[in-house]
């Protein structure tokens, strides 16, 4: 029998040589004539491992990494076809700590099996959150979910069970359930991930909310900076018509779903659930006012549940195990589990699954290992760009909605992205204002018009240009972009910015003065 | 209208036909004109509008509002470097400068010789491996200053 040896395809693995690890694996092992197979699976989400090689032996997977193309002759030397002692040896995958503390719900798979074989997901107990649905009521199903507490995970956190009843009970001869894949934060990879290492639990999600909804038809608008997981969505999306998963009838029930995949244009704004919708009809990504909300006039007008990613990708597990099981983890109003992406200049990045309540420190300093330099941290943008910058004082806080709304911050769509001494906080703000330039959609004032200002009331501080007045003006730019903008894009921009000014105010001394002194 | 004029339309036509029962068509004909064109050709813009029954002028601003949509053909080679907060973090900000300094170019611009265009992206979603960059459409992770010469001596610049 061949024995196994697991590759992963995650872009962030590819990233780093996994494709050249591979096939150097797979040609050693021709000349000396081992039978391997070689698997590529999806990320355990362990980037300074990657790539991370894993073999299968009688006491289980063990993992090698990171692997160059430099260690395959040592380590096939080291016999590590049959787990072998070398330097890259991590001992059994499981056993890794990074992973052995996680609750790892919604990416349970990801990683283990091989994202496209429906077999592989199947066997480990994949679509049974499913088999449970098609035996309930729409309105049962929408109640298990409400139950779960289960919160939008794109960021704004809204109940994802109360969604999900208003399109329930809209009148409409055709419903959608659009799945925003448009992962545009910096610090975020939660939904490429799971996109390319776990595919089917992200249909599986999108059919239970059809079943809930009466959704017929799925859509998942992604990045076209996502090439490869809009082709392993799209595979899983053939292997699962072909297996009578999706189509006319979700597996023999005599219920109809069937999805497709979208692809994007380089627009940040799309992401906005509104502008995404209007991407998809083929418009200007521009942001519509609400109401309507999208749950009654949506994609072409029709009755849609806009969902993240992770949030649809949380439904197969709570119809699995029940509501309760998902709500036990978490604390406050915050419930289940949380992705938890720790990026930047940070010593073990990666993908954390764990229930709401880690405190921002343990997630940074114990977890994430400090920083990638060993330099000491200075500030942690939590959320995306349109997220807050806090300072080392502000480590208690617990990750939860609302604790992070206390203290002006955001936790969006739980990226969390770590910066040394060495970064300069007016050049962050000033970056804040000026992505929003770039991305904004042009529909409101305070967004087109504000952030160019915001760019130039920063080069002026910077210049040492009458700076107590243009930190006044700043700090009401940001209230009126805050209040007067029709979307998060322009209304969060002053979260980046006023963190930055507040908890970091020597940053914004004027550079000439510095000059001057010298 | 010259040869190459017409079979260009014939081949956006086709295109439109393949797509058009698609709900909201025209994001998928943009991307595919482009694949097949390497940018949406100016007159591609009222073939596709006659078909679906728009004005050129709302195309036109589909076509102009989204950045991946080019006027004029990339280089040879495209460059992307992520210029977002993760990246940052990590050097991305040298990288880029190194990266004009070499190609003696600006965001978004062609060498000369026509033979890369070096284009700023937000997020490879490669947050954990940075700073991040993408050449020819692969993506490349933890890109050192020595990794990206290498990358640009591969590329011939």
């Amino acid at each position: 029998m061949s024995i196994k040896v697991y590759v992963p395809l995650d872009s962030g693995a590819v990233a780093l040589g996994a494709d050249e690890v591979a096939s150097a694996i797979a040609s050693k092992a021709e000349k000396i004539g081992a039978d391997v197979k070689i698997v590529r699976n999806g990320s355990f989400g362990m980037y300074w491992l990657e790539p991370m090689v894993e073999v299968e032996t009688p006491r289980g997977r063990v993992a090698y990494g990171p692997v160059s193309t430099d260690d395959i002759d040592a380590l096939f030397a080291a016999d590590f076809l049959k787990g072998g002692e070398h330097k890259r040896y991590l001992g059994r995958t499981q056993d890794i700590p990074f992973l052995k503390s996680q609750s790892r719900l919604t990416f349970q798979r990801c990683g283990i099996i091989d994202p496209v074989s429906l077999d592989d997901y199947r066997a480990h107990d994949g679509l049974t959150g499913l088999e449970n649905a098609l035996k309930m009521s729409a309105a049962d199903i929408v109640k298990a979910v409400t139950d779960s507490g289960l919160r939008g995970r794109g960021g704004a956190g809204f109940p994802t069970g109360i969604k999900w009843n208003t399109v329930r009970e809209a009148p409409g001869d055709q419903k959608y359930i659009v799945c925003n894949a448009d992962e545009g934060d910096s610090g975020t990879f939660a939904d490429r991930m799971i996109m390319e290492g776990e595919p089917f639990v992200l249909i599986e999600g999108m059919i239970i909310a059809g079943l809930a909804t009466g959704a017929t038809k799925g859509y998942v608008y992604t990045r076209s900076e996502y090439p490869d997981a809009i082709r392993i969505m799209n595979e899983a999306i053939d292997v699962a018509r072909s297996a009578g998963l999706l189509g006319a009838s979700v597996l023999g029930s005599g219920k109809a779903f069937d999805m497709e995949v979208r692809m994007g244009a380089g627009a940040y704004v799309c992401g906005e659930e509104t502008s995404l919708l209007n991407s998809m009809e083929g418009k200007r990504g521009v942001v519509r006012a609400k109401p309507p909300l999208p749950a009654l006039q949506g994609f072409m007008g029709r009755p849609t549940v806009v969902n993240n990613v992770i949030s649809l990708c949380s439904v197969p597990v709570i119809l699995e195990k029940g509501p309760e099981y998902y709500r036990d983890f978490g604390m406050g109003r915050s419930r289940g589990t949380i992705p938890i992406q720790i990026a930047g200049n940070v010593k073990h990045g990666g993908l954390y699954e764990i229930g709401f309540g880690l405190t921002l420190g343990e997630i940074v300093e114990q977890i994430g290992g400090g920083t990638a330099t060993g330099r000491p941290v200075k500030a942690v943008q939590v959320g995306g760009p349109l997220g807050a910058y806090f300072p080392r004082e502000l480590f208690d806080t617990p990750f939860d909605y609302e604790e992070f709304a206390k203290r002006d911050g955001l936790i969006g769509h739980a990226g969390v992205v770590v910066f040394d001494d060495t970064v300069d906080m007016m050049k962050q703000a000033r970056f804040a204002m000026e992505f929003c330039a770039i991305e904004s959609c042009g529909k409101c004032t305070p967004c087109r018009i504000g952030s160019i200002r915001g760019t130039e009331v920063v080069d002026k501080l910077e210049r040492g240009e009458e700076p107590e007045l243009q930190i006044e003006l700043l700090r009401d730019l940001c209230e009126t972009m805050k209040f007067g903008s029709l979307c998060a894009l322009g209304g969060f921009t002053p979260y980046p910015v006023l963190s930055a000014l507040n908890h970091f105010p020597d940053d914004f001394k004027p550079r000439a003065l510095d000059i001057a002194a010298e | 209208m010259s040869e190459t004029t017409k079979d260009q339309n014939v081949r956006v036509e086709a295109i439109c036909d393949q797509m058009i029962t698609m709900e909201g068509p025209l994001l998928p004909i943009l991307h595919e004109v482009q694949e097949e064109f390497g940018h949406i050709p100016e007159g591609a813009l009222q073939t596709i509008a006659k078909k679906l029954n728009l004005s050129r002028a709302e195309v036109h601003g589909v076509a102009s509002f989204y950045h991946d949509f080019r006027e004029e053909k990339a280089g040879k080679h495209v460059i992307k470097i992520c210029r977002a907060e993760a990246c940052q973090a990590m050097g991305a900000d040298a990288l880029g400068d190194q990266v004009r300094r070499h190609l003696k170019v600006d965001w978004s611009q062609t060498t000369s010789d026509r033979k890369i265009t070096l284009e700023p992206v937000f997020c490879l979603g490669l947050c954990a491996c940075a700073p991040a960059a993408m050449v020819d459409g692969k993506v490349v992770g933890r890109v050192t200053r020595d990794r990206m010469n290498r990358i640009l001596d591969e590329v011939g610049a």
